[in-house]
């Protein structure tokens, strides 16, 4: 239970870093808030030969809205992002994900941009950065990149960022007049991966949905959209009937696997009835803005 | 071999460690600080919960090179003059603990709950102890030991 040797270098500037990461290639692996790294190298699941700390890049640590966006830097903590008075009141399903990631002690050190660039289905923060729209924001030795969230996530643990790239900071779009957004999970315990959950981010016209993004967590293999879902969604009047048909759809296109936390059939009916009441949960939200 | 300077409990040490030590074989191994104890080792239990520069995390799962420059407050540097702190006098007070294992962990987090929320609401506690697991469930004294802290420290008693 003890890491693989390692070299270690903590670079104080985002050009060191990334001229570390220039240098040692794919033999590199950047820290972040070390909860899902460590324990990978304790259990030589991580064995890499390089370690690249960026805890000290403190210029990564930000949440501000500028140009109509909300800009989050990678190395911001979650602890930081449940605590944001301009969360809490203006991204719900942000605010709504934050507190219900890991628990308390491990929210003080890991990282938004960590959570992303691990592409762990079973994180919580794609479901979420899916669902907003986001856009990831890369630094490479040829400059930014900007790659969109629906192009981020590319399989089990991987994603669209190059070797020698590395996450900078998270854009989300700031919802416009009568949006609303909702993250509900169901874990077996605090700490626990989600068994199911579902992030919905949607605007009303009246009783109208106009747009809806649905995202999901740990019902798939690479992080997925329910898009049937939202196709159920939008241009309709919601009803029930409407909801409860999102809520099939999602049961229906989400791919979960059985483990200790359920058969498949029960996360996918877990699945529909989750998705309905994240949905409305999002539209007493999108009707109250 | 690296070196680091981490200022633990008020003393300042410099070690030669290799950067794949992690910060809980730190404490206890190398400055036999045996109070923060190891118990799941994969950042579930809480245990191994310390202040690191005044905020409550898990020390296996930070590398002891991480901590170089900080200040780091174990179970141990809570008492002064020989006085409990009021989170540890609460754990006495109001039978906090069965065996004790998972309690030097869970009073840091207490300590660090106070700090952020000084008059918490049970439901609060129950929250902000939502990392630290007691293996003889005995989350109903260690709430009340906490309720006891924040009266003390807000000037009850």
């Amino acid at each position: 239970m003890i890491p693989g040797e390692f070299d270690y270098y903590s670079p104080t500037t985002l050009d060191e870093a990334l001229s570390l990461l220039q240098e040692h290639g794919d033999d590199a692996k950047i820290l972040a808030g070390g909860q899902s790294l460590i324990p990978a190298m304790r259990y030589r699941l991580a064995v890499p030969e390089v370690l690249i700390d960026i805890n000290n890049l403190t210029e990564l640590e930000y949440v501000r809205e500028d140009n109509g966006h909300l800009t989050i830097g990678a190395m911001t903590r979650e602890s930081d992002l449940e605590e944001s008075t301009l969360v809490k009141e203006k991204y719900h399903l942000l605010a709504d994900t934050a507190e219900v990631i890991a628990d308390p002690l491990v929210r003080n050190m890991a990282t938004v941009g960590g959570n992303l660039a691990h592409s762990d289905p079973a994180n919580d923060h794609p479901a979420t950065m899916l669902a907003y729209n986001a856009k990831i924001i890369a630094l490479g030795p040829a400059g930014t990149r900007v790659i969109p969230i629906d192009d981020f996530f590319t399989g089990l643990f991987e994603n669209a960022l190059e070797e020698n790239e590395i996450l900078t900071q998270i854009r989300l779009p700031r919802p416009g007049p009568n949006s609303g957004g909702a993250y509900i999970k169901v874990e077996r315990k605090v700490g626990d991966y989600a068994i199911s959950a579902i992030a919905v981010q949607l605007t009303m016209d009246g009783d109208t949905c106009t747009a809806a993004r649905i995202g999901l967590t740990n019902l798939s293999p690479t992080p997925m959209r329910a898009k049937n879902a939202e196709q159920a969604l939008i241009g309709q009047v919601i009803t029930p009937d409407v909801l409860e048909a999102a809520g099939q759809a999602a049961a229906a296109e989400c791919n979960p696997s059985a483990d200790l936390r359920g058969s498949v059939d029960y996360k996918r009916d877990l699945t529909r009835v989750l998705t309905k009441r994240a949905l409305t949960k999002a539209i007493e939200r999108a009707k109250g803005a | 071999m690296t070196e680091i300077t981490v200022n633990v409990n008020g003393k300042s040490y410099t070690r030669e460690i290799e950067p794949r030590m992690l910060l809980v074989h730190f404490i206890r191994d190398v400055l036999g600080l045996t109070g923060t104890n190891i118990g799941c080792e994969t950042s579930v239990c809480g245990a191994c919960t310390i202040l690191m520069d005044g905020q409550a995390v898990k020390s296996c799962t930070q590398l002891a090179v991480q901590a170089d420059g900080s200040d780091v407050t174990t179970i141990e540097g809570l008492a002064s003059n020989g006085d409990l702190h009021p989170v540890q006098e609460g754990f006495w007070e109001k039978h906090g603990l069965q065996c004790g294992y998972c309690t030097p962990g869970m009073i840091m987090s207490g300590v660090d709950l106070l700090k952020n929320n000084p008059n918490p609401t049970e439901d609060e506690i129950r929250h902000g102890i939502e990392g630290n697991l007691c293996r003889c469930t005995g989350y109903h004294n260690i709430v009340k030991a906490i309720q006891y802290a924040a009266e003390k420290m807000q000037g009850g008693n």
